[in-house]
């Protein structure tokens, strides 16, 4: 197992145009035949380039020369930019690699006692000890004990951060760095196969593979080659029956100008630029797949808490029921959450302490008593102590565990339920036996700014669900004060995963994330699953992302991401289509002014001569490819907004835009080249 | 205003029948109750009515159909002299026995023979006017499957070809060009057996003009798009179009199906106004062409122009400019290819005008169910760049354009190209084509493009001017329209399997509607910018070269 030393973000930055110069061997490599095959639209460049040298030598001028010369500057340049963006991963990947040491762990063996392994030799299921200041040799997850890690060497965050056994943070990473106490970990992945293996294998592409849009646009453009490789072909004997027989030389300068040699061009470097963008975000996505359909998502799944409300729910207030004291009500309340390791119960516990002044931690008494955990399909936890037995929980599971016992519920705790509820608070039922002692009032914070944020969802076309254990009241509440489409109240996990199904049902893509092992089946099943890396191992197998700063707001920002990619094709593909309008009057005229001299009449642009021109068009169709390498690798803007307004801005700036640039840019490279002797 | 008026009427007219027609067919394509006629032709072709078929099946029976088609008219055409009301014509030429099969079963109707000297009356109407029926009715065919393939969700069947033909034949076709040929008897088109009357010429020669049962034939060439005529001169000759009326008449036939189509569609998909912009794009290109046409024919230079008021020469008097353009503008929008003057004398322009109709696909408005898929296919082409730009996995009517779709696309735009480019540029290579061209120059390259493009977008209009009787046209301009047609024809079919088997994506509002101005235009942009970009290099050399002279 190898792991790093140096904590390092990841992420490439901006743009620098010096990654032209330093990605420029990269890009030489690439004019091997057997790799420009891949891309159908610049194998005809670079099939067009040779055909043209071969031409110039036997009969150079310097038109022929110039030409020839521009067009493998085509072919350089397309190159260029895929080699820039593929070069800003393997930076990343090379700093890395460059931090890597072997760690040696400690596996614990059958008989209880430790071993000394290389971390490459731990296997699935092994248990190892990591103390204060080693390294964590693998991936897994905390089976025993809890301590402080440092785990800036994934996520470049560096506040340390908790990880203990049982519940939702028990997962490490290998490579990452004990502060603490001691845990054992049980290793999870395959040495080879571990989360900073496969981060460097993305961040390099090495394993990027077409998305199905991309093979769509491919074949689009591959067709509109062919058409262009017709119109050319069938030109030569028209030209030479109208007496007008144009060299092979002009018609392969005709031909590289029509086809998208733009958007064929730059096509790997935004997909490329794409999962960079991600990778930037702290999200590692297991496919460009998942990108894409980050863009097409339609439902997000979001939990209310730590996404639309802050954190955890805190108890503020314990209201006595009946006879009970409220002193009697803290006693029992934290008798009930005393075993309840979730933060909601730990908040019971620390205001029992702060206002009532009972003991945080538990007595040796105590902690010998009978624990009844939390569980989903209970929704209740409790204790078992010298005959008492304290439940605390859900009002309707409670209400049923009293009722069970014989006992009565009075119709005040509905009230005090309902009145919390529609306050937007969480009440939580505490009952001692037949008894009810009162209600505890856990209260959530909507974080700002979501309101706006599900408003620019609703424009783009996204639903967003809020997922809750909450009563429908609680529910309702937080979900009117946060502003979301819709909620799913007292949800158990099957719940969630039938809301899923039944959204794919209907068509719609879902995202979601989740953290829990509980969710991992969720997150399988959603379109887009993103996994906190704070969650479980299990969570972070199943979904297709993993956000390494566990936000999972990012959820918002990884569809924008999806849309800005495939936003970005389009855009450039309709750019690339849109230029051909102005080349064709740069370069009829050019061609055929002589047998038709009316035809000069749309050289509308002026230019200096047939050759010149001809020689402009080629030269702008070149330049354009690294004038546009920037926009690829950072995206066209994107902004939230509805179907109509996107499309018309997008056609008004990249279609009418397409038209109008290349008018502009030939004219003005026309003004040069006329200077050059023989032109 | 004469002009403008007839337009107006004809827009009328076809305004008054565009829901009931349209509603009708739409009807017509999802009955579950089989006529009895109609439940007596599947006893006898042993079809069971109720199955659906996968669209490889429907392939299979739509490519089957035809090739059997061709065979049968071929021979009948072959063993003319052992047939009755052969009028003694002999049997047809290989050459032209060959061409006329394939011209009339892919609804092209392109004609290299002299239909007086040639075909007899039984060849013409148990061959040519069934092969109007049937190959209208195929293209109809294969337009339902494309429509059923959006409208059904996460089937494999596309509904059966053998139903979707005898209900197109027997419930639409039959019964319009029944009535349409008695409004044309009524308006003076002739409906004889007889081979031809005797006349005394004003000088005192004899001669026999010929007759035929035209009004019958004339009503399917129009409602069917097919544009064979029974004479040479097609809807031009008096007996086929005597005057305004009639001329107006046809013209109104040309349209009537592809117009209605549209409402049809959106009736099947369940949202009329998809209908109604894919209408409207047609409506718009019809009309921006018919303006050009117009404009370049009534301001035609040089003298006898001038003197006459407008570009008259190879025009019909009782048509006059108006009704020339109007009818040229329809017949060459919607792959009719019948004519009522000839396209050769028109100007640059105007000629250019009618050649680029054909060069758009056509799909303004196309031909009957052919122009419907064509139309569909630019769509799924415009909603794609359209789709990407709004950043989602692009679709149209809520099915995904995945890799298999815009492959199918892609093939079905990428066959007219080919064949008329390849076509045109071979023909001219050879050293024979110089010799079959009337007019030498940028005009003779109008003349041979424009044969290539009619063959290959099975428009079947001549340019005229050009002599296409060698075995190198018979051929070539042979197998340009089989691709044309059924290359297509092939890829929609499995376009529309791969459509009908996915699940609808609902709409959302980050779904582009498809029902707006701005989709309208995108639409309308793509089909204009796909045929500019493919075609401006060859109509620099001919029309374009013409034109600013």
């Amino acid at each position: 197992m190898t792991v790093l030393t140096e904590p390092k973000r990841v992420g490439a930055g901006v743009f620098a145009p010096r990654q032209l110069l330093t990605s420029l061997p990269d890009a030489l490599r690439k004019l091997d035949p057997r790799h420009q095959v891949r891309n159908p639209v610049l194998f005809v460049v670079w099939a067009g380039s040779v055909l043209v040298t071969v031409f110039a030598v036997a009969d150079p001028s310097v038109f022929s020369v110039a030409v020839a010369v521009w067009l493998w500057f085509t072919v350089l340049f397309a190159n260029l930019a895929e080699a820039v963006a593929e070069g800003r991963g393997k930076a990343q990947a090379e700093s890395l690699r460059r931090a890597k040491r072997d760690t040696v762990a400690q596996r614990i063996v059958a008989d209880g006692s430790r071993e000394r392994v290389p971390g490459a030799d731990l296997r699935v299921g092994d248990l190892v000890v990591v103390e204060a200041g080693e390294v964590i040799p693998g991936d897994g997850d905390v089976v025993e004990g809890i301590a402080t890690v440092d785990e800036s060497a994934i996520t470049g965050e560096s506040a340390p951060v908790i990880r203990e056994s049982g519940g939702d943070r028990s997962a490490v990473t290998g490579g990452t760095t004990v502060l603490s106490d001691r845990i054992v970990v049980r290793i999870a992945t395959k040495p080879g196969e571990s989360f900073v293996d496969r981060m460097i294998a993305l961040v390099e592409g090495a394993r990027r593979q077409k998305t199905p849009n991309e093979v769509a646009l491919t074949i689009l453009l591959a067709t509109l080659t062919i058409i262009f490789l017709l119109a050319v072909v069938a030109l030569q004997p028209m030209s030479a029956y109208s007496g007008a027989r144009q060299s092979v030389t002009v018609l392969t300068a005709l031909l590289v100008c029509l086809i998208p040699t733009t958007i064929g061009a730059l096509l790997s470097a935004i997909g490329i630029a794409g999962m960079d963008r991600l990778v930037q975000r702290n999200v590692l996505a297991t496919s460009g797949r998942a990108v894409e359909a980050a863009g097409d998502v339609s439902t997000l799944l979001l939990d209310k808490t730590g996404t639309i409300t802050f954190g955890n729910r805190q108890a503020t207030e314990l209201i006595p029921i009946g006879v009970t004291t409220v002193h009697e009500l803290a006693v029992a309340a934290r008798l009930s959450s005393l075993a309840d390791e979730t933060p909601e119960g730990r908040s019971i516990v620390a205001l029992c302490a702060k206002e009532h002044g009972l003991l945080k931690g538990a007595t040796d008494r105590e902690r010998a008593a009978k624990f009844v955990p939390f569980t989903a399909q209970t929704r209740m936890s409790g204790i078992d102590l010298d005959g008492r037995r304290v439940r605390k929980g859900a009002a309707s599971a409670v209400r049923e565990w009293v009722v069970d016992q014989g006992g009565l519920v009075p119709d005040e705790v509905r009230d005090v339920v309902d009145r919390i509820g529609a306050e937007g608070g969480t009440p939580l039922v505490c009952a001692e036996g037949r008894i009810v002692r009162g209600v505890i009032r856990l209260s959530d914070v909507v974080k700002p700014g979501m309101r706006q944020r599900f408003g620019e969802l609703r424009a783009m076309g996204i639903k967003t669900v809020m997922i809750t254990g909450d009563n429908p009241l609680t529910a309702r509440a937080i979900a009117e004060e946060a502003g979301v489409d819709d909620y799913l109240a007292d949800a158990k996990p099957e719940d969630k995963m039938a809301l899923i199904r039944a959204e794919q049902e209907g068509g719609r893509l879902v995202a979601m994330t989740g953290d829990g092992t509980n969710d991992a089946p969720a997150l399988a099943q959603a379109d887009v699953g993103v996994a906190m890396n704070t969650g479980t191992m299990a969570a972070k197998e199943a979904g297709n992302m993993v956000d390494l700063d566990s936000d999972p707001t990012k959820l918002i920002e990884i569809v924008e991401i999806g849309k800005q990619l495939l936003i970005t094709r389009g855009a450039l593909t309709t750019f690339s289509i849109a230029n051909d309008l102005a080349k064709y009057f740069a370069i009829l005229p050019a061609m055929f002014a002589a047998v038709y001299p009316q035809l000069d009449r749309l050289n509308i642009m002026h230019l200096h001569s047939p050759d010149s021109a001809i020689l402009s068009a080629v030269v702008f169709n070149a330049l354009v490819i690294v004038g546009l390498i920037p926009l690829a690798l950072r995206g066209v803007r994107y902004r939230p907004a509805g179907a109509q307004s996107l499309l018309r801005r997008n056609l008004l700036v990249y279609g009418l835009g397409g038209i109008v640039t290349p008018f502009a840019g030939i004219w003005l490279i026309d003004l040069l080249v006329r200077l050059i002797p023989g032109m | 205003m004469a002009g403008l008026l007839q337009v107006v009427l004809l827009l009328v007219a076809l305004a008054v029948v565009y829901r009931p027609l349209g509603d009708h067919m739409a009807r017509v394509y999802s009955d579950e109750k089989h006529w009895r006629v109609e439940a007596f032709l599947y006893r006898i072709v042993r079809v069971e009515p109720k199955t659906g078929q996968h669209w490889k099946t429907y392939a299979s029976a739509v490519l089957g159909f035809s090739a059997v088609s061709v065979i049968f008219l071929f021979l009948l055409q072959r063993l003319q002299s052992l047939l009755p009301l052969d009028l003694g014509r002999g049997p047809v030429p290989t050459g032209i026995a060959f061409n006329t099969a394939i011209s009339f079963v892919t609804n092209t109707n392109w004609q290299s023979y002299v239909p007086e000297a040639v075909m007899g009356h039984t060849v013409q109407m148990a061959g040519l006017t069934v092969q109007n029926f049937l190959s209208a009715a195929v293209g109809m065919a294969v337009a339902m499957g494309l429509v059923r393939g959006f409208a059904r969700s996460g089937a494999d069947r596309i509904g059966n070809f053998w139903v979707d033909l005898v209900r197109g034949t027997v419930r639409i076709l039959v019964p319009l060009a029944f009535v349409s040929a008695i409004v044309l008897v009524g308006l003076g088109v002739v409906m004889s057996l007889k081979s031809g009357v005797d006349v005394v010429n004003p000088d005192g020669s004899q001669s026999t003009i010929a007759l035929a049962p035209a009004a019958s034939q004339e009503a399917i060439k129009q409602l069917g798009t097919n544009g064979g005529g029974v004479f040479n001169a097609n809807s031009a000759h008096p007996f086929e179009n005597p005057g305004a009326w009639s001329n107006l008449v046809e013209i109104f036939l040309i349209l009537l199906i592809p117009v209605c189509l549209t409402r049809t569609f959106g009736t099947l998909v369940g949202n009329r106004r998809q209908g109604y912009v894919l209408l409207s794009v047609m409506g718009v290109l019809w009309s921006a062409m018919l303006a050009v046409i117009w404009w370049a024919e009534a301001h035609q230079h040089g003298t006898a122009a001038l003197l006459a008021g407008g570009g008259l020469e190879g025009k019909e008097q009782r048509f006059g400019i108006a009704g020339s353009a109007l009818f040229a503008n329809s017949t060459t929008g919607t792959s009719t290819g019948a004519v009522n003057a000839m396209h050769d004398s028109f100007s640059g322009l105007g000629g250019g005008g009618a050649l680029l109709n054909m060069l758009f696909g056509e799909m303004t408005p196309g031909g009957v169910g052919s122009g419907l898929y064509s139309i569909l296919i630019m769509a799924m082409i415009a909603m794609f760049l359209a789709g990407l730009m709004v950043g989602r996995t692009p679709e149209y009517l809520g099915k995904k354009l995945g890799k298999r779709e815009v492959t199918c696309a892609a093939i079905a735009m990428l066959a007219m190209p080919t064949v008329v480019l390849l076509g045109a540029g071979a023909a001219l290579l050879l050293p024979g084509t110089a010799a079959a061209l009337n007019n030498p120059g940028a005009h003779g390259l109008s003349e041979v493009l424009y044969a290539y493009a009619s063959a290959g977008n099975n428009n079947g209009s001549a340019f005229a001017g050009i002599t296409v009787t060698s075995d190198w046209f018979q051929t070539s301009l042979g197998l340009c329209m089989l691709f044309g047609r059924f290359v297509p024809i092939l890829a929609v079919l499995c376009l529309a399997g791969s459509l009908a088997e996915q699940r609808k994506v609902p709409q959302t509002a980050g779904t582009l509607p498809t029902t707006g101005p701005l989709f309208a235009t995108m639409l309308g942009g793509t089909v204009v910018l796909v045929a500019a970009l493919t075609f401006v290099p060859a109509l620099a050399l001919g029309p374009i070269a013409e034109a600013l002279a």
